[in-house]
């Protein structure tokens, strides 16, 4: 689990790195950011949520 | 700006337990020079300076410049009081604060050669990296002019390179080692572990201040294009960011506790610090103010959410002051005098880029040291305390308890 949330976290950077790479347009660039980012609050919820289990699982 | 390093010093060694103390100033004195070493020899390579050669790949015809190209040992480098020489001056110290703010997050449990490989991977990758890409002519911080992004991804004084970056590691390092024994019970309860001498936290956050003007001062110079005639205003920022994020801890703690508590007022004051850094140059004193005061009472929160909801046993709360209250100032540029169409968005990719890009980097590496050779220190290690078990004496070999003066006496 706490690999996808690092994926998801690496997969939201590409995302918003792309939209501004390639995009031009600022409506369509900054709606691609966002949701990049969101991916990215995602991604940082599931590794936390993988270490409080894996410190349960410790215990 | 070594008082900036020696501030965060002691507030780490305060914060922790006594039977650790000298492990902590120890091993902060040890990360800087290993820090420092691995830069000049490798870091510096791939972090360069502006308008220095690096390698660009063309993305949509135009060049994104992603890593440096200067030779190893800062060979070719006129060291004179040229920009260029004055930039590698301050990014050995800037690289030396980054390795020692995850010291916090280890301490009690870290062991000292595992802190330093730690630092040296921090100063041979994830630093250079990044600060090549906001400080080094990098992509970053030419969004500006390549996606029409305001000025591009703004940090003065290095909120982002230093600060998030170094709340990041901390944030990995805490998760390689786990928490220590006894913090949290086996429902997930954390325990009070309260650190051991208010008086050095307090003491650091002084030093610290000073160091602050200093690296504020010499980023927003050497980074952000500001002149001379801003030092003034730029102390002025970063000193009222201070007060307000402190005094918004004190009251915060007043009210919560119903008397002020020192370590986490020593916690609101070094935020605010940090959350001055990338914009101290560009704010109105009252802005600042205000973003002193939301980064008081963010990173109370930040820290309480850590230890009681997500289990982070973080000592020092570095990850809470140095992550999210750099993460706070760089968006703090938005509301200042920089901001132009299009920079939320470039100080959004910034950090974007820290969580996407540093944190996996600097997890990874640290996971992999790990791996190597274990990070953390075995559990009698941390039953005796560091100081006994990897330096052979205590910090404070007078410390006795005088049963008598406790007994009583008219017994």
């Amino acid at each position: 689990m706490k690999i996808a949330g690092f994926l998801l976290l690496a997969a939201g950077w590409v995302i918003v790195t792309a939209a501004l790479f390639l995009l031009n347009a600022s409506a369509p660039r900054a709606t691609f950011a966002l949701a990049g980012i969101a991916l990215q609050v995602l991604g940082l919820i599931l590794a936390v949520r993988a270490h409080r289990v894996m410190e349960s699982e410790r215990d | 700006m070594p008082l900036a390093g020696a501030g965060l010093a002691l507030v780490n060694s305060g914060l922790g337990r006594c039977r650790s103390a000298a492990h902590v100033m120890l091993a902060s004195l040890c990360v800087v020079g290993v820090s420092a070493l691995v830069y000049v020899a490798v870091g510096f390579s791939w972090q360069g300076a502006m308008d220095r050669p690096g390698h660009s790949i063309l993305i949509g015809a135009k060049p994104w410049n992603w890593i440096a190209a200067q030779p190893f040992f800062l060979r070719g480098l006129p060291l004179d009081l040229s920009t260029d020489s004055l930039v590698v001056l301050l990014q050995i110290f800037s690289v030396g604060l980054a390795a020692i703010v995850p010291l916090s997050a280890g301490s009690d449990r870290w062991k000292l050669g595992a802190a330093c490989a730690s630092s040296a991977m921090l100063a041979s990758w994830t630093y250079p990296l990044f600060a090549h890409w906001v400080w080094g002519g990098g992509w970053l911080a030419e969004l500006g002019r390549n996606s029409g992004l305001g000025r591009g991804f703004v940090d003065g004084g290095g909120a982002s390179t230093i600060q998030v970056v170094g709340g990041l590691t901390a944030l990995s390092v805490t998760w390689v080692l786990g928490p220590r024994h006894g913090k949290f019970s086996s429902d997930g309860i954390p325990a009070a572990i309260p650190g051991h001498n208010a008086i050095l936290v307090l003491a650091g956050c002084f030093a610290a201040w000073i160091g602050w003007i200093s690296l504020n001062s010499a980023g927003a110079i050497l980074f952000a294009g500001v002149t001379t005639e801003k030092l003034v205003l730029i102390a002025i920022n970063t000193t009222l960011c201070a007060i307000a994020s402190g005094l918004t801890a004190t009251l915060i703690t007043r009210f919560r506790f119903r008397r002020p508590d020192a370590s986490l007022v020593a916690n609101g004051w070094i935020g605010g610090l940090v959350a001055s850094s990338a914009a101290a140059a560009f704010l109105q004193p009252p802005v600042a103010i205000l973003v002193g005061a939301v980064a008081g009472a963010l990173i109370l929160g930040a820290i309480d959410l850590m230890e009681t909801r997500l289990s982070i046993d973080d000592p020092g709360g570095a990850v809470s002051v140095h992550a999210v209250g750099g993460i706070l100032g760089l968006l703090a540029v938005c509301v200042s005098g920089v901001n132009q169409s299009g920079q939320l968005l470039a100080q959004l990719a910034g950090v974007s880029t820290l969580l996407g890009f540093v944190l996996p980097l600097t997890y990874g590496l640290n996971w992999l040291l790990d791996r190597i050779d274990p990070q953390r220190v075995i559990e009698e290690g941390e039953r005796q305390g560091m100081d006994l078990y990897e330096l052979g004496a205590g910090a404070y070999p007078e410390f006795v308890v005088h049963s008598e003066e406790f007994s009583q006496r008219w017994s």
